[in-house]
């Protein structure tokens, strides 16, 4: 391993192990990503199979309530489900969907920010202007047109299935424009140094100067604006879920869950809703303060080696 | 008599995660009215960090571990920073190598010159622009009155410096330290720049701190020399008898690897290896390991600072305590 | 010397960068008319200069007076609007990227910031081969290390830093590590921008040292772009002096530093800060160097100069031989009225 990453990464530990927030956050989050992956084997109840479940048991109150039960911890939901067991899969499918969403929206956004800032001229006003007009649209906006499109090309079933990939392809094209903005910025930064020209002068093309030299300088800010990136786009989905335009109550992520509770809040049975918005806040909040942490440590304006 | 500045023993340290740094170690000098004198050494050698000491502007973490610096009789190093202040841009003042450091890009220069005095003194807008303006005659700034409702932008980087100045001659301060004054200005500017200095100081009611680099600059305006070596003084006297007979190996190396001083296209007279940095200073004598006249003793044991009569210097080198006998 | 043929021919160049900005920025109203209003940098106005076989030929000048857009026109790194660069009798400046290739090869650079000429991120070693292997690709691995390791013995470094990444490295040490990478694909002609102006003053003795003997090793020709007169001095075989984009002495040194002929280079010499000689005097200039986007007319020097008359008001003085070897452009020299 190279020294360069050693030190890097010592002066990162550095501030991490000063840093009981951040600590504290890491441990949170590990724990969340652990529980809803091992979901499969540790969730007491398979909320997919619907031969396990019966609407006898629907809206049981979490177990340390009156007609509680202790088969269901945090009771049940309208179908009957164990709300536990559906809140660690529904933490799954959210994570899954704001992690593919933000590597598309990486994917996209470095790619157009790098030949944007390294070319420029009319090409960097041609696609900084799609930017533009991509973020004056709302993610919502984007969503409800291309899921009505959607179910109504394919049927309601067809949607059902693909709501994932479409969810994906939903937030991630939404947001690009922060990552091209982001990485045009350091571009136009790193193209202005030295280094860059020494490159030009050896003969090298425009390709291999923008992915083995500029890139590789460009990734700080980038990991920055990821982490948060991943809160939004498990807000986004959450939301979307939220208004019926997501995940299917089938297979409900936080957001599906806490619209399916929702009715039944005035009813007595806020427990439905309550919880998984807890644990969708606890994740949005904890992956926001690394963000923050990760943005200090990485800023070079206050990196003081 | 009393000295304008005198710096007793200054240590100034920097508080790191790793622990503490010595930027300057063991400093003392004394300067009096109408003194010009050089500040010399290369990045890192503490002569930048010696400058912000004298006027209180040793942020965290560093901070002055021990040693006086006496001001006209007040120890500066243990005043508070509200009396500090007081002293700053009135009894002192500072000119850095960056003009806008110390401009305000969004007031015109009238603003910044008048409420300076006004902080300072208890006098009219109208009394303050005509002092305002007064100042800006003296650094040659043409059609002065003009000039004070223009912005720092509008002016040249040479423009700019003159300015810095005539902000530092505001208060009349009885000294004066500059910090590369001339370093990001051309040749031409910096000749004119300069000149200023030596005819600011030549009333003789003022003293002056030039920090710099660069031992021409320094040979042309100052008439003594401090050179700075890994935080230490190793060598202080005249200019006239340093440049012409540096006696430390390092100011010797220095002046000998200046082009211009032996024959042309002939290989330069290099110091082999670089300044250690502040982490990984060596025992004893800094110097050693760079050293052409290197001892035994130097790597065990730190070299002190010693007047030498025939010399008319100070020198730090056990090569000269062998040879003379010094005193402290 | 001048009956050999040059290494580098630059005839006429002409570099003007435009910087308008978008349509909004130059919308402009004049007369009551909304008009488009161009902003143009003179940069380089109609240079030109032969260098020969081995010499060191230093460009000097103040700053924005256009010496680094010139280094950098010659290798390409910016197009030229109007003139023609000859790199051994061919036309360089006319070639697509792919036929300039074998030129690349010839031509390298060192630049003034060590800090920024080094790709953060790649090893020494990487930065080294990478120049090398993409000229040779049929390079086996084994011998590319062989070469960088002898490259980097060459330059002062330790080869055993190899796999060590610049920022271990001091500012010194990393100049030495770019010096090295323009000697690995082993080139004929080197321009050196600035290259010891960051570097502390024992530090710069050692690079230019360094430039000095690659220069004996290898028979290299140097073009030196630098503010510092006092370096010029000593290296350099022919001096051109340069005053808003344009050559306005041009001489081999001992003339030029004994009997400066043009009021600009005479004035420039002047100030320079001698060890050690207190001078009394030395040739201050009226004004201010003017903006190179509005140039004056006729010399660009007459505003500024004590012996203007009427003809440098309005005639361009053009670039002439008077001694042997040094050239003037000054209509006073001309004349002989200076």
């Amino acid at each position: 391993m190279g020294t360069l990453a050693r030190i890097r990464q010592s002066y990162i530990l550095y501030s991490f192990v000063r840093d009981w927030v951040a600590i504290t956050c890491f441990i949170v989050v590990c724990i969340l990503i652990l529980i809803s992956f091992l979901s499969p084997f540790i969730a007491p109840h398979n909320p997919y199979e619907s031969a396990s479940i019966n609407v006898m048991n629907a809206e049981t109150p979490p177990m340390w309530m009156e007609g509680g039960s202790s088969e269901f911890i945090l009771g049940t939901d309208s179908q009957g489900r164990d709300l536990f067991s559906t809140l660690l899969f529904g933490m799954r499918i959210s994570i899954i969907i704001g992690c593919c969403a933000v590597i598309l929206q990486a994917f996209l956004g470095v790619i157009i920010g790098l030949v944007s800032g390294y070319i420029g001229g009319r090409l960097d006003s041609f696609l900084m202007r799609m930017a533009d007009v991509q973020l004056s649209f709302s993610t919502m906006m984007v969503a409800i047109f291309l899921g009505a499109i959607f179910q109504a090309a394919f049927g309601v079933a067809m949607y059902e299935r693909f709501a994932v990939v479409l969810l994906v392809f939903i937030i991630g094209l939404a947001e690009w424009p922060q990552y091209a903005r982001t990485v045009r910025a350091s571009v136009l930064a790193e193209k202005q140094k030295e280094y860059v020209e020494a490159a030009r002068v050896i003969g090298l093309n425009s390709a291999r100067i923008m992915l083995r030299h500029i890139l590789p300088n460009t990734l700080s800010p980038v990991l920055v604006i990821s982490t948060v990136q991943v809160a939004n786009a498990i807000m986004s989905e959450a939301a979307l879920s939220f208004l019926g335009l997501g995940m299917p109550v089938t297979r409900p992520s936080l957001g599906s869950l806490i619209n399916s509770g929702f009715e039944f809040i005035f009813s007595g049975s806020w427990w439905i809703t309550l919880f998984p918005g807890i644990f969708l806040v606890l994740l949005i909040l904890v992956i926001n303060l690394l963000g923050d942490w990760l943005r200090d440590v990485l800023n070079p304006k206050l990196y003081k080696g | 008599m009393e000295h304008l500045l005198e710096l007793q023993n200054i240590v100034v340290r920097f508080a790191l995660r790793f622990g503490d740094l010595t930027a300057v170690d063991d400093v003392s000098f004394t300067l009096d009215r109408g003194d010009r004198m050089g500040l010399v050494g290369e990045s890192g050698a503490g002569k930048s960090v010696t400058g912000f000491s004298i006027i209180g502007l040793i942020s965290r973490p560093g901070y002055i571990a021990s040693g006086r610096i006496l001001f006209e009789g007040t120890d500066l190093a243990h005043l508070n920073e509200e009396a500090l202040r007081n002293i700053r841009g009135n009894r002192i003042s500072m000119i850095f190598q960056d003009p806008m450091m110390t401009l305000n890009p969004v007031l015109t220069i009238g603003t910044q010159m008048t409420e300076t005095l006004q902080a300072h003194m208890d006098i009219t807008d109208e009394e303050a622009a005509a002092m305002a303006v007064d100042r800006l005659r003296m650094v040659h700034i043409p059609s002065p009155e003009k000039r004070l409702n223009q912005y720092p932008h509008e002016f040249s980087g040479g423009m700019r410096q003159r300015i810095v100045i005539a902000i530092a001659l505001l208060m009349d301060p009885a000294l004066i330290i500059a910090d590369e004054p001339t370093t990001a200005l051309d040749v031409t500017i910096q000749a004119e720049i300069l000149d200023l200095l030596l005819e600011l100081c030549a009333t003789g009611k003022t003293g002056l701190i030039l920090i710099t680099h660069d031992l021409a600059v320094v040979s042309q305006v100052t008439d003594k020399i401090t050179v700075m070596y890994a935080g230490r003084i190793v060598e202080m006297g005249s200019t006239d008898t340093i440049i012409h007979d540096p006696r430390h190996p390092y100011t010797q190396g220095l002046i000998n690897a200046l082009p211009g001083s032996r024959h042309t296209g002939s290989r330069l007279n290099q110091i082999p290896g670089m300044m250690p940095n502040l982490l990984t200073i060596p025992p004893g004598c800094s110097f050693h390991p760079r050293c052409p006249f290197m001892m035994d003793i130097c790597t065990k044991q730190a070299p002190r600072l010693k007047y030498y009569k025939e010399h008319e210097r100070q020198i730090s080198c056990f090569l000269m305590e062998n040879q003379n006998k010094g005193s402290i | 010397m001048n009956d050999k043929k040059p290494l580098l021919e630059v005839n006429n160049l002409i570099k003007h960068f435009d910087i308008s900005g978008g349509v909004l920025d130059r919308l402009t109203l004049e007369k009551m008319r909304i008009r488009m209003k161009k902003t143009v940098v003179h940069a380089l106005n109609d240079v030109s200069f032969s260098i020969f076989q081995g010499e060191t030929f230093s460009v000097v000048g103040e700053s924005g007076c256009g010496k680094s857009t010139l280094g950098r026109a010659i290798v390409r790194l910016y197009p030229i609007d109007k003139g023609s660069i000859y790199y051994c009798g061919d036309r360089i400046d006319t070639k697509d990227s792919r036929a300039m290739l074998p030129y690349r090869s010839k031509m390298q650079m060192v630049f003034q910031d060590p800090y920024a000429s080094l790709n953060p991120r790649m090893k020494v070693e990487q930065t080294l081969m990478e120049p090398m292997l993409f000229h040779n690709p049929s390079m086996s691995m084994g011998e590319a290390r062989d070469n960088v390791a002898a490259v980097m013995e060459q330059v002062g470094v330790d080869p055993g830093w190899a796999s060590r990444y610049p920022h271990e490295f001091s500012g010194g040490q990393r100049q030495r590590i770019s010096i090295a990478r323009a000697l690995m694909v082993e080139p004929e002609f080197i321009i050196a921008d600035e290259p010891i102006s960051a570097l502390d003053v024992s530090i710069q003795a050692q690079i230019l040292n360094l430039f000095m003997d690659a220069q004996d090793d290898r028979g290299l020709t140097y073009l030196f772009i630098t503010h510092d007169l006092s370096v010029v001095k000593h290296i350099s075989t022919r001096v051109a002096v340069m005053y808003l984009g344009t050559i306005c002495e041009l001489a081999h040194k001992a003339p030029l530093f004994a009997h400066p002929r043009h009021p600009y280079t005479q004035a420039l010499l002047s100030a320079i800060p001698i060890l050690g000689f207190r001078k009394s005097r030395h040739i201050r200039l009226k004004g201010e160097v003017p903006t190179p986007i509005e140039l004056p007319s006729g010399c660009v020097f007459h505003k500024r100069c004590p012996f203007a008359f009427e003809r440098c008001f309005n005639e361009v003085p053009k670039l002439s031989e008077r001694d042997s070897g040094t050239f003037v452009a000054c209509h006073g020299v001309e004349e002989g009225k200076i």
